[in-house]
């Protein structure tokens, strides 16, 4: 038989009995479009993550307390085990350098904000004035922390626009005392309205002055030192200075753990692959239910066409060209409804972006071509059996099931 | 044409072998016409199974023009039933979905002829069976006797030099199975071995050479 009659026959076989037909299509469609739309939002969560700390610039440098490879491979502070504290004397020993673009020392916590008899609790973020640069922050009203040293407890404050409406309202904001914790302090500036930021919302957020920061959490110890390269070719200098200059720092002890962009950005990487790749495998099991209907459909089929098998045999089709037929009923079956599968998995993709519009959800091509193969290998192994029995199919015993 | 020699068919049934075909011989020359006769049972359609390489004997040897068929394997068998044996059944075994005109081209489509020279030769044969009309109509929108006429045309489509009928008329009335048979002997007339295995005696006698088949042996084979 000639390759395109053999798909011109293998579609009026499908053709001839629509039910069996369209319900196989459907769950071959099914786990296709999962393959496609899970592997999209898998993707588009990674391009979202991604997103978020390339927007923080490539050449940022996190020093964090304790070294990672003593603390089951995460930070010390993550674990709750702080050999050493990181101190503002580090952070300005470490901003000495020519390698040091911005330096910022951070704290945080949790401090109860009012003003006029209006409280609510609010994260306090502890920074110095190269914040706004780092955090690519940007300021509705005022002005951001004063360019002056680290250890200046100046007790001033920037609000997020949304405590700003809480405490304030309608008034001015601006130049008022409110109280935080047990201090009075300043409100200088208000951020705009920027959503949320490393997890942290700004529209919340309470930023003072570090120094001041550890006197409110009564603490000596910093969270984190934000550090920005001058350059990208300067990385591995300031990954150099940071250790020796915490090394002498810290009488010799190599305590600290330096992240820097990059290897963020290939933790998430690996993560979001592993994440995606599950999620795929999951919607992958869909396809194989798909196949298992298919070949219990095929099967009954081969029971129904039994004496149209003997007749094609009669008529001078050998095994081979029963398997053929048969094997490609299913493929082209698998392959109209991994084509319709990628329709709708695609119109799925479209629908979550119209819903969440910050989560690109493009299915990966790999993800399409191993949805789109795996329906084929599906189709083309579950049909192995039904073809092989009808093949086998005496056509005397076929013709006399009339 | 065909010549049989020593040919023997064993079944095993319930543990009993049954002897469907014993030791049977017999030439069939070209363009004869051959009715096979025979209570049920008799083992004149394992004979016609046989002549139609539908069965493989057990033992003995099939000639089928000169060539010895007993050991062909089934591709090449295939091949033989297509090019060299048409067949007709008592049940049309039409394929209920496709139209009159694709029933009768699929021996041409399993042989991988194109769709145009496909269409050429059952055009011709749906003019001359009178089913010109019918070509689009699917078997369920066929009488009993046209739906046979299809399975005629599908039988010789591909210029058999056969022409094999398993109770070409059991399902017909009998003017349609009148139209039938003249229009097998017209093929057999027009060249075509005809070997029709029915238990009608009345369409048996019209055959040139009756054989009668009895307990898997031929009982009796006259002509005139």
């Amino acid at each position: 038989m000639r390759p395109f009659d053999v798909i011109g026959f293998a579609l009026q076989s499908l053709g001839g009995n629509m039910v069996r037909t369209v319900l196989m299509l459907l769950a071959m469609a099914i786990g296709v479009a999962a393959v496609v739309l899970l592997t999209g939002i898998g993707n588009g969560a990674k391009l979202y993550i991604v997103d978020q700390f390339s927007s923080l610039g490539t050449n940022l440098v996190i020093v964090i307390p304790g070294r990672s490879d003593t603390a089951s491979n995460m930070p010390a502070t993550l674990v709750g085990e702080t050999p050493r504290d990181l101190t503002l004397g580090d952070a300005k020993a470490l901003e000495r350098h020519a390698s040091v673009r911005l330096l910022t020392p951070i704290n945080l916590g949790e401090v109860y904000i009012s003003w006029r008899g209006r409280e609510r609790a609010v994260p306090l973020l502890g920074a110095t004035a190269p914040l706004l640069q780092l955090y690519f922050l940007e300021l509705e009203r005022g002005t951001f922390l004063p360019e002056e040293d680290m250890e200046s407890t100046r007790q001033v404050c920037v609000i997020g626009s949304k405590v700003r409406q809480e405490l304030f309202g309608q008034q001015n904001a601006l130049g008022e005392l409110v109280r935080l914790g047990g201090f009075r302090c300043r409100v200088i500036g208000i951020l705009a309205s920027e959503g949320r930021s490393l997890g942290l919302d700004t529209e919340e957020l309470v930023i003072v002055p570090v120094a001041f920061a550890q006197m409110l959490l009564n603490t000596e110890g910093l969270l984190r030192i934000f550090i920005e390269a001058r350059d990208l070719k300067m990385m591995e200098e300031l990954n150099t200075h940071i250790k020796t200059t915490i090394a002498r720092r810290h009488y010799g002890e190599d305590d600290v753990t330096i992240i820097t962009q990059d290897s963020v950005l290939a933790a998430f990487d690996k993560i979001f692959n592993v994440l995606t790749l599950t999620v795929a495998g999951i919607a992958g099991i869909s396809l194989i239910v798909a196949g298992i209907l298919i070949m219990n459909v095929m099967l009954m089929a081969v029971a129904q066409r039994t004496a149209e098998i003997g007749l094609c045999k009669a008529l001078g089709a050998g095994q081979g060209q029963i398997m053929i037929l048969l094997i490609s009923e299913a493929l082209v079956l698998s392959a109209i409804g991994g084509l319709i599968g990628l329709v709708l998995g695609f119109c799925g993709a479209w629908l979550a972006v119209q819903f969440y519009p910050t989560l690109q959800t493009t299915p990966p091509a790999w993800a399409i071509l191993a949805a789109l193969g795996t329906a084929l290998g599906t189709g083309f192994l579950a049909s192995l059996l039904p073809a092989r029995r009808a093949a086998q199919l005496d056509p005397i015993q076929a013709l006399a099931r009339h | 044409m065909i010549a049989l020699k020593q040919v023997s068919r064993l079944f095993t049934v319930g543990g009993q072998v049954v002897r469907a075909m014993d030791d049977v011989s017999l030439n069939i020359a070209a363009g004869e016409y051959v009715s096979i006769m025979g209570p049920s049972g008799s083992g004149k359609s394992t004979l016609l199974n046989i002549i139609g390489l539908l069965d493989t004997p057990n033992s003995g040897k099939y000639y089928l023009q000169g060539h010895d068929v007993t050991r062909l394997d089934d591709r090449q068998l295939a091949a033989v039933r297509n090019r060299t044996i048409g067949f007709i059944f008592q049940f049309f075994h039409l394929i209920p979905r496709l139209t009159a005109e694709q029933n009768i081209e699929l021996p041409l489509l399993l042989a991988g002829v194109p769709r145009q020279e496909r269409q050429a030769r059952s055009a011709s044969l749906l003019a001359a069976f009178g089913l010109a009309e019918r070509k689009l109509h699917r078997p369920d929108e066929l009488s009993g006797g046209q739906r046979q006429r299809v399975a005629i045309a599908r039988a010789v489509i591909n210029r058999p030099a056969i022409l094999l009928a398993d109770e070409p008329t059991g399902n017909l009335d009998s003017h349609s199975g009148g139209e039938i048979i003249d229009l097998m002997e017209q093929l057999n007339r027009e060249g075509l071995t005809l070997i029709v295995v029915t238990h009608d005696p009345a369409i048996g006698q019209r055959a040139s050479r009756r054989i009668r088949v009895v307990d898997g042996r031929i009982a009796s084979d006259s002509s005139g």
